[in-house]
C-alpha cells in the first residue's frame, strides 16, 4: 500500500473529482465534503511522503510496473515533496475556507461542477509535481490550466467571463510553447523521462534544436508563472475569481508552474550548462526577474481594488522566486524555494482574509475598508501579519527568503540586487501600509455605522491558521530550511 | 570573562508582554489596567536591578532563546553597556507609569474608563517597554534588530493615538522615515556584516577586523550610520519632530528615552562590538562621524532656536542631544566613550522632565506654544522648578547632571586632540541656555497678561494631579543626584572603556 502512495496522491482525488458533480445532484453539501475528504486525504498522503523522503531519500515509482524510461515514472525527492506538501496542505485549507465563501459568490445549482473542476485543478497541480516524465508534466499542466480557466470564469462579477477568456488565450499560447518545447527535445533525444533527458541532453547543447526548445521553455513557462511582461493575464484573473479561487491559485497555482520551470531547468537541462555554455541564460533571468520585483511593486502601489492589489504583489513576488533560481548557487536557490513556501502561505493568507471581508461586506475597493480593523478583528490581524511578512520585518517568513536572497545575491558578487530586494519592499511597505492605515487608524465612515462583524469561523480558522504560520515558520525557519537545504543541493547535483 | 547562563533577561521582557495580555483581557477597567501596569514597571525594575551585582562583577548573562536560522539566533546577553540603558529605561518607565495614568485620566476624562483605545494604549505602550529592554539585552546584530523593527511598529499607534489627519500625517511620516531606513541601510549592512564575517555576535573587540577589504567596511559603515535613523543624526532626522504629535506620555518615554535612545545604544553597539576601537582608529572614520554629529548638534539647536511650540523645541533640543552621544563614542577615546554612556543616561533623565512638565503645563492650562507661558511658574512652580532643573542639565550648569557627561565629553575632544569639537560642545552649551533659559524666564519673571493686555494676578497654586507632579519631581531630583554621585553609571562607563 505505501508503495503506491505516490499514484495514489493522483488517482483518488481523480477519482473523487468525477464523483463530486454526480453526488452534488443528491445533496449540494456532498460535493463539498468529497472535495475536502480529497484534499484532506491527499494532505496526509503528501505529508507521509515528505516524512518517507527526508527519512529515506528520494522515491521512484513506475507506473503499472514498467521500467523508466519507458514507463512513466513518478519522482518523489526533497524537492517534489516539499512542494507537493506546500500544495496539498492549502489545498485542504481553502477548501475548508471555501464552503461559506464559495456559497455565497457562486450560484447554488453550479456548485457540484464547481467542486469537480476545483477538484481537479488540484489534481492537475500535484500531477504536475510528482511527475517525473515530461510529457506527463505537459499533460498535468493542461489540466491544471483548463480548470483554472473555468474557476476564473465562474467568478460573479460580470467581468469574471471575460477574465478567464483572456486568461485561456494567454495561457494557451504558453502552454502551446512548453509542447513544442517537449516535441523538439523528444526529437532530439527519444526520451520523454527527465531524469534520462538530463543523462543525454549534455553533448547536446550546441545542438539548434535543442536551444530552441529551451527558449520555448522559457517563453511557455515565462507565461504560466506570469514573469513580467508575459504577465497580463494574471491581475484580472485573481480579481474577478471567486474569493476562495484567488487565495487558491494566488498560493498554488503560479508556484507549481514555477517548480515545472525550476525541473526544466535543472533536472532536464541540468546547471553546468547555464554556467559553462549557456552564461547569458541565468544573466537573462536576473535581469527579467529584478524587473519584475520593481515593476510588480509599483504596479501594485497604483491600484484601488485590494485583490489587483494582491495580484500585482504576486508579479514582484514571482520575480523574487526566478531570481533566487536564477542566482543558480546554493543559497540563491534555497532563497527562491523557501519563498515558494513562503509566497504561498503569505498571499493565501491575505487572500484569504480579503475573502473573509467581502463575504460579509462586498467591499473591493482600499479606501472602503476605513474602520474595518474593530469590525472584523480576526480577519484583518491576519492581513495584517501576513502584509508585515511581506514586507520582511524580521520573525515573519518574508524576512528569511530575503535573507537567504541577499546571501544569494553576494555569493554571486552581485551586490546590486539587494538594492532591488530592498527597494521592493520599501514599495510593499507603501502599498500594504495604506490598507493597514484604512483598516485601523482612519476614522471609519462608510461602514462604520453599519454591523459587521467577523467572518464565519469555518472561513476565519483557516486564514488565522495560514497567517499564524507565517510567523512560525519565520521563527522557527530551520524547519523548512532544513528541507530547501536539501532540495538546493540536489538541484544542483 | 565570566558568562552566567540565566533566563532573568527574557523575564525582564517578558514582564511587559504579560500585562499586554491581563490589560487586553479584561477590557474598560481602568483600576486594574493601571495596577497592572504600574506592577509590571515595579517588577521589571526589580527584575534588571537584581542582574546588577552581576554586572558590576564584570560578569556577562547570556540566554539563548532559539535558532532561527543557523547562525541566526536569538541571544539575550547583559553586559555592562546594556545594564545602562536598561537601568535608565526601566526606572524611567516607572515614573512614565504613573505620570502616564494622570495624563490620561485627565486628558480624556469620560472616554478614559470607557473608550477601548485607552486598552490598546497601554497594551502598545507596554509592547514599546518590552522591546527596549529587549534592544539593551540583545545578544547579537540580528536580536537587536528584531527589537528595532518591532519598536517602530509598535510606536507607530501611540503616534497615530488621536486619528486625526494631522496624526495620521506625522505617523506615516514617522514610520516611513524609521522603517524606510531600518530596511533600506540597515538591513544590507547587516547582510554584509554577516557575509564578510559569518557571525552577528557583539565581541568587545569587534568582529569585523581583518574579515572584510576596506572598501566593504567604509560601505558598511555608512549603511549602518544612515540605517539607525533612531538617533536622529541630520539629515535623517524629521521624524523626531513629527512624532511630537503622540499623547505626551508617548513623547516623553519613547522620543526621549525608549525609541532615540535604542538609536543612540545600537550606535554605541555598532562601533564598539561589531566594528571595535581598534579597527576604526586605525581607519579613521571615526572622525568623519564626530563632524557629522558635530554639525547635527549645531544646526538642531539653531532649528529649536524658532520654535514656539514647547514640545517642537524639545524635539529639536533631542536631534542635537543625542548627536552628543553619537560624538563621544566616535571620539574613541577613554572619556569620550564615557562621556557619551552617561550622556545617554543623563539626557533621558532631562529630557522627560522636560516632556513631563511640558505634558503637566498642557494639560492644567492647554498651554502649548512658549509664547502662553508667561507667568506660569506661579501658577505651577513645582512643575516649573523641575523643568529648570532639567534645563540647566541639557545646558550642562552645575549642580545638574548634565555637566558631569559634558565634562567627559569635552575630556574626549581634547584627548582626540579636536580642538573644533570642544568649540562646538561650548557653542551647543551656549544655544541651549538661549533656547531653555528664556521659557524659565518667562515662567518666573514675567507677568502673565489677558488677552485684553491686562495683567493677572494668580493668586492660587494650581498643579498637575499628584501622579504628574510626582513623576516629574522624582526624575528631576535624579538629575540632582547624577551631579553630586554618578556613582553606578559611572562604574558601568568605565567598565565598557576597560573592555574597549
Amino acid at each position: 500500500m505505501i508503495k503506491h502512495f505516490p499514484v495514489l496522491v493522483i488517482i483518488i482525488p481523480l477519482l473523487l473529482a468525477l464523483i463530486a458533480p454526480v453526488a452534488g445532484r443528491i445533496n449540494r453539501i456532498y460535493s463539498w465534503v468529497i472535495a475536502f475528504l480529497a484534499t484532506l486525504f491527499s494532505f496526509i498522503i503528501a505529508a507521509i511522503l515528505l516524512y518517507q523522503v527526508m527519512y529515506s531519500g528520494t522515491i521512484s515509482y513506475w507506473m503499472g510496473g514498467w521500467e523508466p524510461p519507458w514507463g512513466i515514472e513518478y519522482v518523489i525527492d526533497y524537492f517534489s515533496a516539499f512542494v507537493l506538501a506546500i500544495v496539498a496542505f492549502l489545498a485542504w485549507l481553502v477548501t475548508i475556507f471555501a464552503r461559506k465563501s464559495v456559497a455565497a459568490e457562486i450560484e447554488e445549482k453550479k456548485l457540484p461542477a464547481f467542486y469537480g473542476v476545483y477538484l481537479l485543478f488540484i489534481v492537475g497541480l500535484m500531477g504536475m509535481i510528482v511527475t517525473g516524465d515530461i510529457f506527463n508534466l505537459y499533460v498535468f499542466l493542461e489540466i491544471s490550466s483548463l480548470t483554472a480557466y473555468a474557476l476564473v470564469a465562474m467568478g460573479k462579477s460580470r467581468r469574471a467571463p471575460l477574465a478567464g477568456f483572456r486568461y485561456l488565450v494567454i495561457g494557451t499560447v504558453g502552454a502551446t510553447f512548453i509542447l513544442l518545447g517537449i516535441g523538439y527535445l523528444y526529437i532530439a533525444t527519444g526520451t520523454l523521462n527527465m531524469a534520462d533527458l538530463g543523462a543525454r541532453l549534455p553533448g547536446l547543447f550546441n545542438s539548434k534544436l535543442v536551444i530552441t526548445a529551451f527558449a520555448f521553455f522559457a517563453i511557455g513557462f515565462s507565461i504560466k508563472i506570469a514573469l513580467f511582461p508575459l504577465h497580463t493575464w494574471l491581475p484580472d484573473a485573481y480579481t474577478y475569481a471567486p474569493s476562495a479561487v484567488s487565495a487558491l491559485m494566488a498560493s498554488t497555482g503560479t508556484k507549481v508552474a514555477a517548480y515545472g520551470f525550476i525541473r526544466i531547468l535543472f533536472t532536464v537541462f541540468g546547471v553546468r550548462v547555464f554556467l559553462e555554455q549557456w552564461v547569458s541564460v541565468p544573466h537573462f533571468l536576473i535581469a527579467v526577474s529584478s524587473v519584475a520585483i520593481l515593476m510588480g511593486s509599483i504596479l501594485a502601489i497604483a491600484q484601488t481594488n485590494i485583490k489587483k492589489m494582491l495580484a500585482y504583489s504576486s508579479i514582484s513576488q514571482i520575480g523574487y522566486i526566478i531570481l533566487g533560481v536564477a542566482l543558480m548557487n546554493p543559497t540563491g536557490l534555497q532563497g527562491g524555494l523557501l519563498h515558494i513556501l513562503n509566497h504561498a502561505f503569505m498571499k493565501c493568507a491575505l487572500f484569504m482574509s480579503v475573502g473573509c471581508i467581502t463575504y460579509k461586506t462586498g467591499i473591493t475597493s482600499v479606501a472602503d475598508l476605513k474602520g474595518l480593523g474593530f469590525k472584523q478583528p480576526y480577519a484583518m490581524a491576519a492581513f495584517t501579519v501576513a502584509a508585515l511578512s511581506m514586507i520582511g520585518i524580521p520573525l515573519t517568513v518574508g524576512f528569511v527568503s530575503k535573507w537567504y536572497l541577499a546571501m544569494g545575491s553576494l555569493e554571486n558578487a552581485m551586490w546590486y540586487l539587494i538594492p532591488v530586494i530592498l527597494i521592493s519592499s520599501i514599495l510593499m511597505l507603501v502599498y500594504f501600509w495604506r490598507v493597514i492605515d484604512n483598516i485601523y487608524f482612519k476614522a471609519g465612515k462608510p461602514i462604520a455605522e453599519v454591523e459587521v462583524s467577523d467572518a464565519p469561523a469555518s472561513m476565519l480558522i483557516p486564514t488565522v491558521v495560514v497567517a499564524a504560520l507565517c510567523l512560525v515558520f519565520g521563527t522557527l525557519a530551520f524547519i523548512p530550511v532544513s528541507i530547501t537545504e536539501k532540495a538546493a543541493l540536489l538541484l544542483l547535483g | 570573562m565570566d558568562v552566567v547562563t540565566s533566563a532573568m533577561p527574557l523575564y525582564a521582557i517578558l514582564i511587559s508582554l504579560v500585562t499586554v495580555g491581563l490589560v487586553l483581557a479584561r477590557p474598560q477597567k481602568p483600576v486594574f489596567r493601571e495596577f497592572c501596569t504600574v506592577a509590571s514597571a515595579i517588577v521589571k525594575l526589580l527584575i534588571v536591578l537584581s542582574m546588577l551585582p552581576w554586572i558590576r562583577q564584570g560578569a556577562i548573562i547570556k540566554y539563548h532563546l532559539l535558532t532561527v536560522l543557523p547562525g541566526l539566533e536569538i541571544v539575550l546577553r547583559v553586559d555592562a553597556l546594556g545594564m545602562v540603558f536598561a537601568l535608565t529605561a526601566s526606572f524611567l518607565w516607572l515614573a512614565t507609569s504613573f505620570y502616564t495614568i494622570g495624563y490620561m485620566r485627565s486628558h480624556y476624562e469620560e472616554d478614559y474608563a470607557n473608550d477601548r483605545s485607552v486598552d490598546r494604549f497601554f497594551a502598545f505602550f507596554l509592547i514599546a517597554m518590552a522591546s527596549a529592554i529587549g534592544t539593551a539585552f540583545a545578544g547579537n546584530l540580528f536580536t537587536l534588530y528584531i527589537f528595532y523593527e518591532i519598536l517602530t511598529l509598535c510606536t507607530y499607534p501611540l503616534v497615530a493615538y488621536d486619528k486625526t489627519p494631522e496624526a495620521l500625517y506625522n505617523a506615516q511620516k514617522y514610520l516611513a522615515h524609521l522603517l524606510g531606513t531600518s530596511l533600506l541601510f540597515f538591513l544590507p549592512a547587516i547582510f554584509l556584516t554577516y557575509y564578510y564575517t559569518g557571525t552577528l555576535d557583539f565581541s568587545t573587540s569587534g568582529i569585523m577586523s581583518g574579515n572584510a577589504p576596506d572598501s566593504v567596511l567604509a560601505i558598511t559603515f555608512i549603511l549602518f550610520i544612515a540605517g539607525i535613523a533612531k538617533a536622529a543624526l541630520m539629515p535623517f532626522h524629521a521624524w523626531l519632530p513629527a512624532a511630537m504629535v503622540a499623547p505626551t506620555p508617548v513623547s516623553a518615554l519613547l522620543h526621549a528615552v525608549a525609541v532615540v535612545k535604542a538609536g543612540v545604544f545600537t550606535f554605541i553597539r555598532v562601533i564598539l562590538f561589531i566594528f571595535g576601537a581598534d579597527l576604526l582608529k586605525e581607519l579613521n572614520p571615526g572622525y568623519y562621524l564626530a563632524y557629522f554629529a558635530a554639525f547635527t548638534i549645531i544646526a538642531a539647536s539653531l532649528i529649536a532656536l524658532r520654535q514656539d511650540n514647547l514640545k517642537r523645541r524639545l524635539a529639536y533640543s533631542t536631534i542635537s542631544q543625542l548627536s552628543y552621544t553619537i560624538l563621544g563614542v566616535a571620539l574613541l577615546t577613554p572619556s569620550g566613550v564615557t562621556g557619551s554612556v552617561l550622556h545617554l543616561v543623563i539626557h533621558a533623565f532631562g529630557k522627560i522632565t522636560l516632556f513631563f512638565a511640558a505634558g503637566a503645563i498642557y494639560i492644567v492650562t492647554g498651554k502649548t506654544e512658549i509664547s502662553q507661558m508667561d507667568g506660569i511658574g506661579k501658577q505651577m512652580p513645582f512643575t516649573m522648578a523641575a523643568f529648570t532643573i532639567a534645563s540647566l542639565s541639557m545646558i550642562s550648569l552645575p549642580p545638574a547632571g548634565g555637566f558631569i557627561s559634558k565634562w567627559y565629553l569635552s575630556m574626549g575632544t581634547i584627548e582626540a586632540g579636536q580642538l573644533a569639537l570642544l568649540a562646538v560642545l561650548a557653542i551647543s552649551s551656549l544655544l541651549n541656555a538661549a533656547y531653555f533659559l528664556p521659557i524659565v524666564y518667562r515662567a518666573f519673571l514675567k507677568p502673565t497678561l489677558a488677552a485684553n493686555g491686562q495683567q493677572v494676578n494668580i493668586a492660587k497654586i494650581k498643579e498637575a494631579p499628584v501622579f504628574m507632579v510626582g513623576a516629574l519631581m522624582v526624575t528631576s531630583a535624579a538629575i540632582l543626584c547624577f551631579f553630586f554621585e554618578p556613582g553606578v553609571f559611572l562604574d558601568l562607563a568605565r567598565m565598557i572603556v576597560a573592555a574597549m
